[in-house]
């Protein structure tokens, strides 16, 4: 394929339309928090979620999670069509419960993270990353 | 027992008082003719510890005009604060009066008739001299500078930044962060960086591959003065690679990072700081939001949104001082640090007169050599404006109605748009347009002017995209730009609705006709951040409208209706 100059400007606006409006939870987040807690109420302590405000870029989102005393941490991106980003397991000899990674997000969402903690009680923490067009900085 | 916080709202009250009757004192002493250098300059030495900070040049070496904003709108929690307050309203909350200097420097509102009597403001020569009176005060007087130095004028694109960088180590700053300078590429910025007398600082400046510190920037200094350990922290632009071309410094991630702000204020407390200076170029509402997260910050010198502030905020227990842009001002702030604690301060915005102070002539003759290879483009006149020219303002400026103007008319455009940005002097009625004059609007390294065809479905996206970087109530989602300008299309916004339902009643003005979303529109427009980009250059673009029209006449733009404010 040649690339014309239109095309790469109607390429430059196609990469645009993606990033619409700010992404509802889908129902499969829902149902994967439900199915990870089995409906236990979830402490809003004791998990740290570590995330840009804006993401520099969609495809590749720098985040991390760490949570004293876990055993599991889900991460989901809750406005992904497929909302699962990772699980990590912690054995009983990990030297810390943190993980980090990089994730892609289909538009501004918010990524959550639920730790599962020895103890079978659950914490979570969530982040709103907005993923926009940009341009026009002062 | 007085806390140290009242410490501060004393000298906050002290600041007040100080600043306002030398600013009724100037107004009195300009009907008289004459304002004076030392009056300008006029300070009681205090405390232990003196700053200077100066921000946001944007290349302008010479002494130019520059309105204030007359529409600055804040949202959520900052509605109504300062630098939220513009024109009478912000006379009425400093006591400035009307005509007075303090009015023509620091608020809009007659403004041509006011730079007739005070004259152009700023031209490195006079910082110069502004800052050598405060070092023969406190000659360790320690000098930041706030970043978006190596860009927005012909002889800084001539020289990818290197005029700025000549003239501001004749300064002899000692620290610096940055923005606008990582539009030169990023390995122009190493090559200077690298050469650099003075520490280069960001915290949140990391390497994008493995999200790590980058060596060349450090997050910290420390400075030992009147024997108090300082630490002064950097904080660069969080927003660079979405706000500006991200493909020109792939190799770097920015962001807020206030966890690791956080840390590093911890790690110079643990390490004997006993005075923490945040030298910031995050905009002044998050630097507001910053000072309310992060603790143990003394001092944040804010840069990014160009704000001029005669006080400074205090925010718990910092205080945060904006030294405004473009050369115009001077930020002395004197420090009282006594037994590991900032336990008062002094402060003034020294806004530089350009025809009061009198030019450093070391760096005057600096300056001019940096000129002399382009003297001759640089004075080429282009044409004449019989309007103001200026382009600060939440939703457009006589400037940026021109280059939309332009831009329809020279590439044969339905819509125009053109970049929020808040770099760029003003022109007032009378003067000619020179070939700097139009470098000093749209200098940039991708100011490429392209043509593309858009559905207006999509043109609102970018709307609705673009407000919500300026009226998204949370200020760390908010880029600290304006609003994109548009021209040829009239719209309503309503300021306070989330993002997608702000935009409304898109209409073509050259048929009154409702944009269709699903029809194309041809939009031209310049500054984008995707890579290849092409057009001609903007500057190419508006100098061939400007010729065609002689003599320029802007008429008042009501094409934005805004809800809300």
């Amino acid at each position: 394929m040649t690339l014309t100059r239109r095309n790469v400007m109607i390429m430059g606006a196609g990469a645009f339309v993606a990033f619409g409006l700010p992404m509802r939870a889908t129902a499969a987040a829902e149902d994967r928090i439900a199915e990870f807690t089995g409906g236990a109420a979830m402490a809003d302590s004791g998990i740290t979620l570590t995330a840009p405000e804006i993401a520099e870029n969609g495809n590749t989102v720098p985040i991390e999670v760490a949570a004293p005393g876990a055993v599991e941490i889900l991460v989901l991106a809750t406005g992904n069509p497929t909302p699962g980003v990772a699980t990590f397991k912690f054995g009983p000899l990990a030297a810390s419960q943190t993980a980090s990674t990089r994730i892609r997000l289909a538009g501004t969402q918010d990524v959550v993270a639920i730790a599962k903690m020895s103890d079978g009680s659950f914490a979570k923490a969530s982040s709103n990353v907005k993923v926009t067009i940009g341009g026009c900085g002062g | 027992m007085i806390s140290r916080r009242d410490f501060l709202q004393t000298s906050m009250a002290a600041s007040a008082i100080l600043g306002a009757s030398s600013l009724g004192n100037w107004a009195k002493l300009a009907a008289q003719q004459a304002l004076t250098q030392d009056q300008l300059l006029q300070f009681d030495t205090f405390g232990n510890v003196s700053l200077i900070h100066i921000t946001d040049i944007h290349g302008q070496l010479k002494p130019i005009y520059f309105r204030e904003p007359s529409i600055n709108i804040g949202v959520g929690g900052n509605k109504g604060a300062v630098p939220h307050v513009t024109g009478a309203d912000f006379r009425k909350l400093y006591g400035i009066d009307d005509g007075s200097p303090s009015h023509y420097a620091l608020s809009a509102g007659d403004f041509s008739a006011l730079a007739q009597s005070y004259g152009k403001v700023g031209g490195l020569d006079r910082v110069a001299t502004v800052i050598n009176a405060i070092r023969a005060d406190r000659p360790d007087a320690i000098l930041l500078d706030g970043g978006d130095t190596w860009h927005g004028s012909y002889t800084c694109y001539k020289t990818a930044g290197q005029d700025m960088v000549n003239v501001m180590n004749a300064l002899k700053p000692d620290a610096m962060t940055f923005h606008w300078e990582f539009t030169l590429g990023s390995a122009r910025v190493q090559e200077i960086v690298e050469g650099l007398p003075f520490a280069a600082l960001g915290q949140n400046i990391f390497d994008a591959e493995w999200d790590e510190p980058v060596e060349i920037f450090p997050p910290y200094k420390f400075f030992e003065r009147g024997g108090v350990k300082i630490a002064v922290i950097g904080q660069a632009f969080p927003y660079m690679p979405i706000a500006n071309p991200g493909w020109m410094f792939p190799e770097y991630s920015f962001g807020i990072r206030d966890e690791n702000m956080q840390a590093m204020v911890d790690e110079v407390r643990g390490q004997g700081a006993e005075l923490v200076v945040v030298l910031s170029h995050n905009g002044f509402d998050v630097d507001k939001k910053m000072a309310s997260r992060v603790t143990g910050i003394d001092v944040i010198l804010s840069g990014h949104t160009h704000d001029a502030l005669p006080e400074p905020a205090l925010v718990g227990e910092t205080i945060i001082v904006a030294s405004g842009s473009n050369g115009k001002f001077v930020s002395r702030v004197d420090l009282d640090v006594r037994d590991g604690r900032m336990m008062g301060f002094r402060h003034k915005l020294i806004p530089i007169f350009s025809d009061v102070i009198e030019p450093d002539k070391e760096v005057a003759a600096l300056i001019d050599a940096e000129r002399a290879p382009f003297k001759a483009d640089l004075e080429e006149v282009i044409g004449k404006t019989d309007s103001l020219l200026y382009r600060r303002g939440n939703f457009n400026g006589t400037w940026d109605d021109l280059i939309c103007d332009a831009l329809i008319s020279e590439r044969e455009a339905d819509i125009a748009m053109s970049p929020g940005v808040r770099w760029g002097p003003s022109l007032i009625p009378g003067q000619d347009i020179t070939r700097e004059d139009l470098f000093n609007v749209t200098s940039m390294t991708y100011g490429k002017a392209y043509r593309s065809e858009m559905t207006g479905e999509f043109i609102k996206v970018i709307l609705e995209d673009v407000a919500d970087n300026i009226f998204n109530p949370d200020p760390y989602y908010q880029q600290g730009g304006d609003m994109v300008r548009i021209g040829g299309m009239g719209y309503r916004i309503d300021i306070n609705q989330p993002q997608g339902s702000r935009i409304s009643d898109m209409t073509l003005l050259k048929t009154g006709e409702a944009i269709d979303p699903a029809k194309s529109y041809v939009v031209a427009g310049w500054a984008s951040v995707n890579e290849n980009t092409e057009g001609p250059e903007i500057w190419d673009v508006v100098e061939n409208h400007i010729r065609k029209l002689g003599t320029v006449s802007v008429t008042p733009n009501n094409s934005v209706q805004v809800i809300g404010a």
